[in-house]
């Protein structure tokens, strides 16, 4: 059974009495939670008394009457804020003030409760409060242990790799019992939507594997002088199948003399991703540049698109795990949802910005700054 | 000649793959199959007709685009049955249930479903929501 500890603060001894009352015989139960929650009641009748509490013991819950004989209610509030207590605080109101309303919330209230109020109102209130207390530790408990992430990675990442796998078995159910008669040719679609679907798990595993070596950082790391002349002519050349199946033309500005201390294979990941991702999202005889340029205190690399770009609010999105911009122009479009994140992550080893610029409909440019050491 | 109307099934997930085959399992159980792949091609067709039955898939644009398309068709037709068939669940062990007053209240849904349902058991759920 856990314990929320909760403080009142009313001049009027009916109602603290009355709330203690109500909260003895009440627990908080939600299926998700793994304990219930009992409220242990402590009483203060102004809000100087309440204030030598606050300081002395921890609470996680005021309920909180905004007219006492001393300071107010909302004073209490904004000692609270003043001095960052982590206590979530719910006024108690004799009448609907909506200047007092508004200057409470700014000042941190969390909820409001009329007065008078029913013993069915005060629990529903401290139910919700309950709820996101418990979850607001949880979440504490489990970013502290790093376990979170982990968790929602390997939720996602068991997604991504059951999604191909019911579609594969499906098909082969299909022709397992001959759905669509004895013809091998009325199967080919779905043999083709076969492969196409190992396909995309072969690539999530590739980029996998990429990413755990990054993210352990047990992976070897090969410093030296890198040209990225070298390898950018490398993943064009990679990329130019697919660039010539949707007539787009790359065209690449850099120099020879070029260079940065680096991971070669690192570097390569970075502009394997962004490369890919260019031509993916580009139209139909589009066109992408590549320009990498030296500037006194850094490499600048720009990747442009003449794709269908995205709105702003999902550029901030796209660096996170497993995210994909869906839309009706990226449905058909496959991808693991890894590759900006790897470069992301391999950009941080290098002290990089990534910046991004994008015009639905226009295309995109991705630019990674590398400062020079 | 008696002719039966075939019960419309509005089927909603960004999969190709799986939609294309749940429609045809879907057909083979006697039902119309009405495929929408993204969160707006299903608000079109609410638009246009009314289908007897909806089964969604959970996250599709957005982590909980079956919930909003939920919202919107309960909120156009109250006697729609909705299922939500998920993926979700038994990855993440996250459980929605649609047992208790309270959760019905919030998810909009008749029913969850694993995506790992066989067939013939999804047909029976199904008819017991169109009370065939």
């Amino acid at each position: 059974m856990g314990k929320l500890n909760l403080l009142v603060v009313d001049d009027e001894p009916g109602i603290r009495s009355g709330i203690k009352r109500i909260l003895e015989s009440f627990s908080v139960s939600y299926p998700f939670m793994d304990e219930d929650f009992e409220f242990d009641v402590l009483e203060a009748s102004t809000g100087e008394e309440a204030i030598e509490l606050l300081d002395n013991y921890l609470f996680d819950i005021v309920l909180l009457d905004n007219k006492l004989p001393g300071i107010q209610g909302v004073e209490v509030l904004e000692y609270i804020k003043n001095q960052g207590i982590d206590v979530i605080v719910v006024m108690i109101t004799s009448y609907a003030s909506l200047d007092l309303a508004v200057k409470a919330t700014k000042s941190g209230a969390y909820d409001f409760v009329p007065k008078p109020f029913t013993p069915k109102e005060l629990r529903s209130c401290l139910e919700n409060i309950a709820k996101q207390l418990f979850l607001r530790r949880m979440t504490q408990k489990l970013q502290v242990e790093g376990k979170q992430i982990r968790f929602q990675f390997l939720s996602v990442l068991s997604h991504e790799l059951k999604s191909p796998i019911n579609a594969i078995e499906g098909y082969l159910k299909l022709m397992e019992t001959k759905k669509m008669g004895n013809k091998m040719e009325d199967y080919m679609e779905m043999v083709h939507r076969s492969l196409a679907r190992v396909q995309d798990m072969r690539n999530l595993i590739m980029d996998l594997l990429d990413f755990t070596r990054i993210e352990s950082g047990k992976k070897q790391r090969n410093i030296k002088p890198v040209y990225f002349y070298e390898i950018a002519q490398q993943s064009i050349d990679l990329i130019q199948p697919l660039c010539i199946q949707k007539d787009i033309d790359i065209h690449l500005n850099c120099n020879d003399k070029i260079s940065l201390k680096a991971d070669k294979q690192e570097l390569e990941i970075i502009l394997n991703n962004l490369l890919s991702n260019a031509v993916k999202y580009n139209k139909q005889s589009g066109r992408i540049d590549l320009i990498i340029k030296q500037e006194k205190d850094e490499v600048f690399m720009s990747v442009i698109d003449t794709g269908i770009g995205m709105e702003k609010e999902d550029i901030d999105k796209l660096f996170e795990d497993f995210v994909r911009i869906k839309s009706e122009e990226t449905k058909n479009i496959s991808g693991t949802g890894l590759g900006l994140s790897l470069v992301k992550k391999i950009a941080d080893l290098y002290d990089a910005k990534i910046q991004v610029e994008s015009e639905p409909g226009q295309g995109s440019t991705f630019t990674i700054r590398f400062p020079v050491t | 000649m008696l002719k039966i109307e075939k019960k419309k099934i509005l089927l909603v997930d960004d999969d190709s793959d799986y939609l294309f085959q749940m429609t045809i399992a879907l057909e083979d159980m006697g039902f119309e199959v009405v495929a929408a792949q993204t969160q707006q091609e299903a608000e079109n067709i609410i638009s246009k007709i009314k289908p007897d039955l909806a089964i969604l898939d959970l996250m599709m644009e957005n982590q909980d685009t079956g919930f909003i398309l939920c919202h919107i068709i309960k909120n156009k037709y109250p006697d729609v049955p909705i299922i939500i068939a998920s993926a979700v669940t038994a990855e993440t062990g996250l459980l929605f249930d649609v047992e208790s007053e309270e959760d019905r209240q919030w998810i909009k849904a008749d029913l969850f479903l694993d995506k790992g349902i066989r067939n013939d058991q999804l047909h029976k759920e199904i008819n017991k929501l169109l009370k065939i």
